[in-house]
């Protein structure tokens, strides 16, 4: 699969000089050079020791080229990725079918700020492409650089100075086809001094075959400015995910991103956050909810640079039958970082003996003047509540559902809209077994 | 309504329960009052279903059917309910979500529609009236950071949501001033009925000032050793509970 993948660049290397400038295609030819040589990780790396790749690569996998437009069998209609989509509140959309751009189905705009694909910005906006592209993820293993490499399509933002995007962004990122397929998205996010956006992220698989998405994101938070980002991971049982996502914030910025993964077969996240200037800070929360022969990794890591930053993680995962959950967080207090106040969490609740989590904190401090704090625990349901529940009426099953609910919904309760955050917490709440009618 | 014929129960293989037989009938309150250690929150326990014990021999009538064998939520649909000594604290389920689930399971296992939101939260208001609760209490998390008094008002106002036809108040007191003893009494004076019956278990008199029992029992080393009417708790009030530990040797 390493070989077809570099092969796919070199047969598309002109296409892709030609759409962007020189510089770009330099980074690109070096991030494929550099997964030809380290090829995809293994569990003998210390990052993937708990998350074997091998299955993930053997199917015969199609990569759809972003060179040739989309065909008669990959056009879909609005109704049928509508469930998909957040409708209950007024948003930009942005719909991306097979790594692909689909105009008929999105809504973006370029008035007061750029909102559209990063197909459409290699050319149009070379400067700015050039100066964000690939600055935060020059050092990442080997799955950023084939992403690197091949990327082509994804959700573009840039937001001037002082500019409040006055409406969520929606972004779908659809895999469909007759074949096995394999996608890079890859998204550029630029928040000027002061400005804010919101974003909610979705990847779906509308065919049976299996789908891998490598995901990469890069976000520029500016002085002052500030992110809210909700990423869905509920795909279909066939549909795998990994994807990078770095965050660079300046002084005072904000970025909150809540990672809801509820469904597909491996899902492997790695956040990162650099807060660079005086004042930042980044709150994640996520959710993992495991079942069949589920995996959930999540990889996340804050890197304290500047003085007086904060940074709080909470993540909490259910894991039933034969599914698996891997947790390592790390936090690296850098020696000007003092002042420094980190807090990390990870509850995880264990239904089934075959399911397993492992879970490992990872904190390196070097300023002297901070204030960090994480823990870890895994457990089973609390048989006293569940006594308490039962006596009351409620039916074992139900009464355990209820539980794993109220375990869960902590989870998304930092998020604003009240309709999105019933909207999680009704699919949550679905694939725990909860009669969600009726609700109070 | 409910009978109790000669319990033996274990936990850990130490018996705590060592014979109890009890009758109670509609439309009667029953104090049990005994020292710490003589078996009355296990008796409450066993008879709610928690399968923590183990039933030795004996029987636990309730409307003339053994429930020994049913699980703690088949009772409660038959119409038993427990008020906890200690109302476990639940972040993340709302009072209100919380019993709306309760109430619409039990009107399900009765063959009942479900009751939707509106009249559901109708009826709460006007039983959070009478135990004198503010509204915001139905949004918080279950129990959680509630004080003493506010989890045992918690407990009567689902009570009076479930409407149960045997009520076991164990040690609903406890914690509680004296005025919201009052309205807690209140409250359970409220749903008594020539149709339901009440199991109060208390350490102390007090609370029978507001409730007032037809028999009171004494429970010693998970027996009972001596029962009478409300004159009984009295005189334990004023004698303690060393005269009884006494006779029994």
């Amino acid at each position: 699969m390493k070989d077809r993948l570099s092969a796919f660049y070199w047969l598309n290397e002109t296409q892709f000089a030609q759409a962007s400038s020189e510089q770009i295609t330099s980074q690109r030819r070096s991030a494929i050079e550099k997964f030809e040589i380290e090829g995809f990780p293994s569990v003998r790396d210390e990052e993937w020791k708990y998350t074997s790749l091998k299955k993930l690569i053997t199917p015969d996998y199609l990569f759809p080229s972003p060179f040739v437009p989309l065909d008669q069998e990959e056009q879909i209609d609005f109704n049928d990725i509508k469930q998909f989509l957040v409708n209950d509140i007024d948003c930009y959309q942005v719909v991306f079918i097979n790594g692909r751009y689909s105009s008929w189905l999105s809504e973006t705009t370029h008035t007061n700020y750029d909102i559209c694909t990063l197909g459409s910005a290699w050319k149009k906006y070379p400067e700015v492409v050039e100066s964000y592209f690939n600055k935060l993820t020059k050092d990442d293993g080997p799955l950023v650089q084939l992403n690197t490499g091949l990327a082509w399509e994804g959700l573009y933002i840039n937001v001037p100075k002082n500019t409040i995007v006055d409406k969520p962004i929606q972004v779908l990122y659809i895999s469909t086809g007759d074949t096995p397929v394999f996608n890079q998205t890859r998204s550029l996010i630029i928040l000027s001094e002061g400005s804010s956006a919101e974003i909610i992220e979705r990847h779906h698989s509308l065919t049976n075959h299996e789908t891998w998405t490598n995901a990469v994101d890069e976000l520029h938070i500016g002085s002052n400015a500030k992110i809210h980002w909700v990423k869905l991971q509920h795909d279909s049982s066939n549909a795998s995910l990994t994807q990078h996502s770095k965050i660079h914030q300046e002084k005072d910025s904000t970025a909150i991103v809540h990672t809801i993964s509820t469904g597909g077969k491996l899902i492997r996240n790695n956040l990162d956050f650099s807060l660079t200037g005086k004042g930042a800070e980044a709150r994640m929360f996520g959710l993992s909810l495991g079942s069949d022969r589920q995996l959930v990794d999540h990889h996340t890591r804050v890197d304290h640079i500047a003085p007086n930053c904060s940074s709080h993680e909470a993540y909490k995962g259910i894991y039933d039958e034969s599914s698996r959950g891997v947790f390592n967080g790390k936090i690296y207090v850098h020696i000007d970082a003092q002042k420094t106040q980190a807090y990390q969490q990870n509850n995880n609740l264990i239904l089934s003996e075959k399911a397993t989590v492992d879970t490992k904190p990872q904190l390196e401090i070097f300023a002297d003047d901070v204030k960090c704090s994480h823990g870890c625990t895994i457990g089973q349901l609390d048989e006293d509540a569940l006594f308490y529940l039962r006596a009351r009426g409620i039916r074992n099953k139900e009464a355990k559902a209820l539980l794993m609910l109220a375990f869960a919904n902590d989870a998304i309760a930092d998020i604003q809209h009240p309709s999105l955050r019933v909207k999680l917490s009704q699919l949550i709440g679905r694939k725990l077994g909860v009669d969600m009618s009726n609700a109070l | 309504m409910l009978e109790i014929v000669n319990l033996h129960a274990s936990i850990d293989n130490k018996v705590i329960l060592n014979g109890i037989n009890l009758k109670i009938n509609p439309g009667e309150v029953h104090a049990i009052m005994g020292p710490n250690g003589s078996g009355k929150s296990t008796l409450s326990n066993v008879i709610a279903g928690h399968d923590g014990y183990d039933i030795i021999s004996g029987d636990i009538l309730f409307d003339g059917e053994s429930v020994l064998n049913f699980p703690p939520e088949k009772r409660a649909h038959l119409g038993l309910f427990l008020s906890f000594q200690y109302p476990v604290e639940i972040p993340g389920i709302t009072v209100s979500n919380f019993i709306r689930t309760a109430l619409n399971e039990i009107r399900k296992a009765k063959g009942e529609e479900s009751l939707g939101a509106s009249p559901m939260l109708k009826l709460m208001r006007e039983k959070m009236k009478v135990l004198e609760m503010d509204k915001g209490f139905l949004s918080r998390s279950l129990n959680e950071g509630f004080s003493g008094g506010e989890k045992k008002r918690n407990e009567i106002f689902q009570m009076a949501m479930l409407e149960p036809k045997m009520a076991i108040l164990d040690e609903t007191d406890s914690g509680l001033d004296i005025d919201a003893l009052r309205v807690v009494a209140n409250g359970v004076n409220a749903l008594r009925s020539d149709r339901n019956a009440f199991i109060v278990i208390t350490h102390y008199q007090r609370l029978l000032d507001y409730i007032i029992p037809d028999f009171v029992h004494v429970l010693f080393n998970g027996k009972i050793v001596k029962s009478g009417g409300k004159e009984l708790a009295i005189e334990l009030e004023k004698r303690g509970y060393d005269w009884i530990k006494k006779e029994q040797k």
